[in-house]
């Protein structure tokens, strides 16, 4: 008992005792996992579930124009950035309210058009410099500074989420309601239909622009929407799959950290492996999914209502 | 009729771009295009005021990731002579001469030197590129170019072998400097971290042992038993001597320094030149200042065997 207790203390413990960057890649990543897979949660029942992917992209023309002000400085790519990608979520939504078309079409335009724009304007300075491989890190090289800003980013998201928790539900799935507002609700909001949506894809933006620079795409994207999709599959109400996807990427970024370090395997990827691990196995396990219900019964009534 | 003026029209074309191009260079020059700038210095020096030279990965850029565009093809097409390092250094190479349909002569300027191949991180063994970090493997790369632009130009061979000739010299000048600079530190202080392993040739040369945290090329992923593996070396072995390159993201390094405590040296720099008028504007000043900074912080290495 006392050798499997040691055991474990040299698996699970001691590779944290021993090293600082261990610690600082752990916090980074239960910081990002607390503040994102929630919104992950969100964008999925938006049916924006892409989002993270086309904003990795749609950023360049930031970094860009940060490199051009600033040279190689990560802070001025990175907030070059940030406007990027706010830009863009909300030209993105202002066409969707404006032209009917759905969220993830006018994102997907939007998208586009701001890369085409970046490499043009990497290629005019003659940089063929990968500026985005400069501008994403690694989750083993979080320094305080990131470690401080995914912190900061994350709590400030999480208390920004509880604020407009109510109407950010109603909008996401009666946009009608929200639209035409209802002042016994406390959501007079018609003239600003839009305020709900464009704070939600604010911290989407802030999240994933933080955890670009501090551990990298696959990461910020991954802890984001897998643990989100699994939850999903899990519970039937949304405070459950919000609570659930954070504690998956929690616990992910906690054995892919593990895992990097006792295999030697690369640590982003494989803290990635460990989210798809727990969404595969929710798909085969969890009592909302298809494939373990089985076949005959179908969906029911009550979980085609409420995912 | 209609035909016989647009054939005259296309003759008076073709006659006007004869006329324009001997107008336009007068000495002929030898249109070269150079893989990136480590390269470029070279080729400059032997051929001298008779090429013209375009560069593709220029200054301070990083070969490793470099993507060819539209007017790199066009820049090929225009030239004799393509000379890149090979060995697997810039993987676009190949796919940027099928596609642009270049015909002229691709010289790898590495050819004929004794290679070292290292383990990457799946364990299998890859060639190291970096052949240029050995001052005398560099002797070989000049030969090569000489030899190329003279095929191409025989009437300036004598030209390019003297220009060659005269390099080598400086070159086993700067190996006998580099040899002394190091020759006061002991075997077991030998030592340096640095972020992509990119000093293989130079390790061998001077018996320096390198360590980093990521492979050959700047793109691999770190992983953590490696950072630890680092962090627990320079720790137990009491290393000084840390330093990042000028085209690599410094994150890396920056935590090992956090965590030992050890101040990273000035940048080095491996796969690209400086700017010109920066402390590693040509090959020779590049070496010099990474030797140069080597040397003076491995005096502080501790003398732990391992």
């Amino acid at each position: 008992m006392n050798g499997l207790g040691t055991l474990g203390y040299a698996i699970f413990i001691d590779p944290f005792v021993e090293f600082a960057f261990m610690r600082r890649s752990l916090v980074a990543t239960l910081a990002l996992a607390l503040g994102s897979a929630p919104l992950g949660v969100f964008l999925n029942l938006r049916r924006m579930g892409l989002m993270g992917d086309a904003l990795s992209h749609a950023i360049l023309p930031g970094v860009a124009a940060g490199f051009w002000v600033a040279g190689l400085s990560l802070w001025a790519m990175a907030f070059g950035g940030l406007l990027a990608g706010l830009l863009v979520t909300t030209l993105a939504a202002w066409l969707s309210r404006h032209t009917q078309q759905e969220q993830n079409t006018s994102l997907s335009a939007v998208y586009l058009s701001a890369l085409a724009l970046g490499v043009g304007m990497v290629s005019a300075r003659g940089t063929p410099l990968d500026l985005l491989h400069i501008l994403f890190g690694s989750a083993l090289g979080v320094d305080k500074p990131g470690l401080l800003l995914v912190a900061g980013v994350a709590s400030a998201s999480v208390l920004l989420l509880a604020v407009l928790y109510r109407g950010l539900v109603l909008d996401t799935f009666d946009p009608l309601f929200m639209r035409v507002g209802h002042r016994s609700t406390g959501f007079g909001t018609a003239r600003y239909p839009a305020v709900w949506q464009q704070a939600f894809l604010f911290l989407v933006v802030a999240n994933l622009v933080v955890g670009f620079q501090a551990l990298g795409t696959l990461m910020s994207v991954g802890l984001m929407m897998l643990p989100a999709a699994a939850a999903r599959l899990w519970h039937a109400t949304l405070p459950e799959q919000l609570v659930h996807a954070a504690a998956q990427a929690a616990l992910s970024g906690f054995a892919g950290l593990l895992v990097s370090y006792h295999l030697g395997t690369a640590s982003g990827p494989t803290i990635i492996a460990c989210a798809s691990l727990l969404y595969f196995g929710s798909v085969l396990l969890a009592p909302d999914s298809g494939i373990s219900r089985g076949r005959l019964r179908g969906p029911t009534l009550a979980s085609t209502i409420h995912s | 009729m209609a035909l016989n003026r647009r054939t005259s029209i296309l003759a008076s074309l073709a006659l006007l771009g004869k006329l324009g191009q001997a107008h336009g260079a007068p000495a002929d020059p030898v249109a070269v295009t150079v893989s990136f700038s480590v390269l470029g210095d070279l080729v400059r020096v032997v051929g001298g005021e008779r090429l013209r030279m375009q560069l593709l990965v220029g200054p301070n850029q990083d070969a490793h990731t470099f993507e060819p565009r539209a007017d790199d093809a066009k820049a090929l097409l225009g030239s004799r002579l393509l000379v890149s390092n090979g060995l697997g250094f810039e993987p676009w190479a190949g796919r940027l001469v099928h596609s642009s349909g270049f015909k002229g002569r691709h010289l790898l300027a590495a050819n004929g030197i004794k290679t070292r191949s290292m383990a990457d991180e799946e364990g299998q063994q890859t060639t190291d590129p970096h052949a240029w970090q050995n001052p005398l493997h560099v002797t070989r790369y000049v030969r090569n170019i000489a030899d190329a632009l003279s095929d191409l130009d025989p009437t300036a061979r004598a030209d390019y072998q003297a220009r060659a000739k005269a390099y080598t010299i400086e070159l086993t000048a700067l190996n006998a400097w580099a040899k002394d600079q190091f020759a006061t530190i002991a075997p077991a202080q030998r030592k340096a971290i640095i972020s992509h392993d990119a000093f293989g040739y130079l390790g061998e040369q001077y018996r320096i042992r390198f360590s980093a945290p990521v492979g050959l090329s700047t793109e691999s992923q770190p992983n953590a038993r490696q950072m630890a593996q680092l962090i627990r070396q320079i720790k137990r072995e009491n290393i000084r001597a840390l330093f990042i390159e000028n085209m690599s993201n410094p994150q890396l390094i920056r935590q090992l320094a956090q965590e030992t405590g050890v101040q990273p040296g000035p940048p080095l720099f491996t796969d690209a030149l400086s700017e010109p008028g920066g402390p590693a504007s040509d090959y020779l000043s590049m070496m010099r200042h990474n030797i140069g900074a080597l040397a003076s912080a491995m005096r502080h290495n501790g003398v732990t065997k391992n």
